[in-house]
């Protein structure tokens, strides 16, 4: 679904990803792992026109996307988290979902301007959407908070249920347990899982080993801007080149 | 639900078409209690300077940007009108519609280039779009009249009846206004203005939420422009008269002021900022005096210790006690 062929980036010389190439099947679950500053949020931004990859080409459902800008790579239907939360604090939790629905809503602002009819119905249909969506994640009770006084977990499910709620195709979630306690930890990895078995694609960033050997389908491992390894999760356990790049270092700085 | 709670469901359900009615109804029976046409006419220039106010607040508090240089289509509304009506004979009301929409021409063509810039930059370059306008507003004596103004421009009017005395004023320039209200309320509670939103919040999450921020920013400053445009032909017909003078920086810069008072990215909040920036002069001598150092003291304190602007400043610090007050609640 998502085929990245030798994508580069450089940061004013100096290299912060280099020939980068992989794929993500649909329908499943893809982990990208490494050790910090490996790249794994440039990758990110590069996918989703955060920022220009320097090099490579990134297809997306046969279509080239790596020069397209971030809202039209969106509306092909890729959504994302960020590593470092960006969740609308001025606005409620129910507003902050229905961000998720931009594209639905309708783009004339002569027409919104105007209130026509069937914006009114449109507006009310996407309301229950991301009432929905608020369901799922447990954050019903929280629906009219100005999201800005969550705790730091709800604001990390905010972030989640906003990327999901209009279904889109591709999923990029980066590091969306980091910071969480275990329990946290265990509610979001079951809600990965349920987005899964729902059929979603998705392509996780993520430290936390054990959730990815549970869950991932597909593991890439990127060290120092380069990919070294693609496989399950068994596969890329047992080779020695990430054993020695990633959890050598893991453990000796642990 | 008892009925009482029914009731202030009710009211909370519909609090923003309540509160327009409320204001309409308002507006409308004024003139019956108050005919002092001095009173009137500042009412009347509050609701000139909130049409401009509306649009301006919608661009520093949707679009995150800034503008020092409204004035500048607040004045080519002003003098555009003045000129196609009384040099081009053009009848005012198609006038104003054509001069509207050359002033978006206009806004278009400066929005594509200096929307790319941001801050300081589009600060300054705002401030330089007003220093040209006001400049030729000034020096361009055979079709502005220069710096001693223009004169003898016609009122507006439905056939025979003119809009010629203060409470007729009242009541075409207040229309105007909860008009462009109610649009800009549309506006922001639409899907549309759920993405102006997020763009005012993190323009990158903005775009990847699938907005197209660039866009966005021009058709909101284009807009802007046009609120603007519209506000300087009313001014123009209201007084018949219009010199440069009313067109500077300054003007601009009361513009920011009233949106800063009446909050960022808050409709209700830009006719409140307009209102008490037009009425203070008349309420302290001393103002009228110090009129500059007390409206940058005013944008001084705000901006530190408010940024999102006095009114929203408070009404949101409020929420937030509200909120937390419920969260604990809710976790003891
Ligand atoms: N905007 C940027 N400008 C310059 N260097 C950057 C920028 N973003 C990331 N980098 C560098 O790129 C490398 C990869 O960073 P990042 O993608 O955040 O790693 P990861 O997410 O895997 O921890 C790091 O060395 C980082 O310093
Ligand atoms: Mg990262």
């Amino acid at each position: 679904m998502l085929q990245l062929k030798h994508v580069s980036k450089n940061f004013g010389g100096l290299p912060a990803l280099s020939e980068v190439t992989f794929g993500v099947p649909k329908g499943q679950l893809t982990a990208l792992i490494g050790p910090n500053g490996a790249g794994k949020s440039t990758l990110i931004n590069c996918i989703t026109g955060v920022l220009q990859p320097s090099s490579g080409n990134i297809r997306f459902q046969e279509r080239e996307i790596a020069a397209l800008p971030a809202h039209q790579i969106s509306r092909q239907g890729i959504s994302r988290t960020f590593q470092n939360l960006k969740v609308f604090s001025r606005l409620t939790v129910l507003e902050n979902i229905l961000t998720g629905l931009t594209c639905e809503g309708g783009d004339s602002m002569i027409m919104a301007m105007l209130r026509l009819p069937h914006l009114r119905h449109r507006e009310r249909q996407l309301k229950l959407r991301a009432m929905e969506a608020l369901d799922r994640f447990g954050l019903t009770d929280k629906a009219n908070w100005p999201a800005g006084i969550l705790a730091y977990g709800d604001k990390k499910r905010v972030e989640l249920a906003r990327a999901t709620v209009s279904r889109p195709q591709l999923i990029l979630l980066d590091e969306p347990v980091a910071g969480l306690n275990a329990e946290e930890t265990a509610t979001v990895g079951e809600q990965l899982r349920l987005l899964r078995s729902s059929g979603h694609t998705m392509l996780l960033v993520e430290h936390d080993m054990a959730l990815v050997m549970d869950i991932a389908d597909q593991v890439v491992v990127l060290d120092s801007g380069k990919c070294i390894a693609t496989g399950t999760p068994g596969e890329v356990r047992q080779n020695p080149l990430v054993l020695e790049a990633y959890l050598g270092r893991m453990d000796a700085t642990a | 639900m008892t009925s009482k709670q029914k009731f202030l469901y009710f009211i909370y359900l519909h609090r923003t078409g309540l509160t327009v009615t409320g204001l309409s109804l308002a507006l409308l029976l004024l003139p019956l209690f108050e005919d002092n046409p001095y009173t009137l006419g500042l009412t009347n220039l509050i609701a000139i300077n909130a049409i401009v106010v509306l649009g301006l607040n919608l661009f520093i508090g949707y679009a995150g940007q800034i503008s020092l240089g409204h004035a500048a289509f607040f004045g080519l509304g002003a003098y555009g009108s003045a000129i196609a009506t009384v040099t081009y004979e053009i009848p005012p009301w198609p006038a104003m519609i054509l001069v509207a929409a050359i002033v978006a021409l206009v806004a278009l063509l400066v929005g594509i280039p200096i929307l790319r810039l941001s801050g300081h930059y589009l600060a300054m370059a705002t401030l330089g779009l007003n220093f040209v306008v006001h400049t030729i507003l000034l020096q361009w004596d055979d079709v502005t009249g220069g710096p001693s103004g223009f004169s003898g421009i016609p009122y507006l009017s439905f056939g025979n009846f003119e809009f010629d005395d203060e409470v007729r004023l009242h009541y075409l320039l207040w229309g105007v206004t909860l008009l462009s209200l109610l649009l800009c309320l549309n506006l922001v509670r639409s899907g549309v203005g759920r993405g102006l939103s997020a763009l005012a919040g993190d323009e990158i999450a903005a775009a990847a939420l699938g907005v197209n921020t660039r866009n966005a920013k021009i058709k909101i400053f284009v807009l802007s422009a046009v609120l603007a445009s519209l506000a300087g032909s009313l001014f123009a017909h209201c007084y018949s008269f219009v010199s440069p003078d009313s067109f500077t920086i300054f003007t601009s810069t009361d513009m920011v002021i009233m949106v800063v008072i009446g909050g960022m990215g808050s409709i209700w909040g830009s006719l409140f900022g307009a209102a008490l920036i037009t009425l203070l002069p008349e309420w302290l001598d001393l103002f009228e005096t110090y009129k500059d150092f007390i409206h940058g003291g005013i944008l001084v304190l705000v901006l530190m210790f408010l940024p999102q602007g006095l009114v929203t400043g408070l009404v949101e610090s409020i929420k937030i006690k509200l909120a937390l007050r419920r969260r604990k609640n809710a976790s003891t």
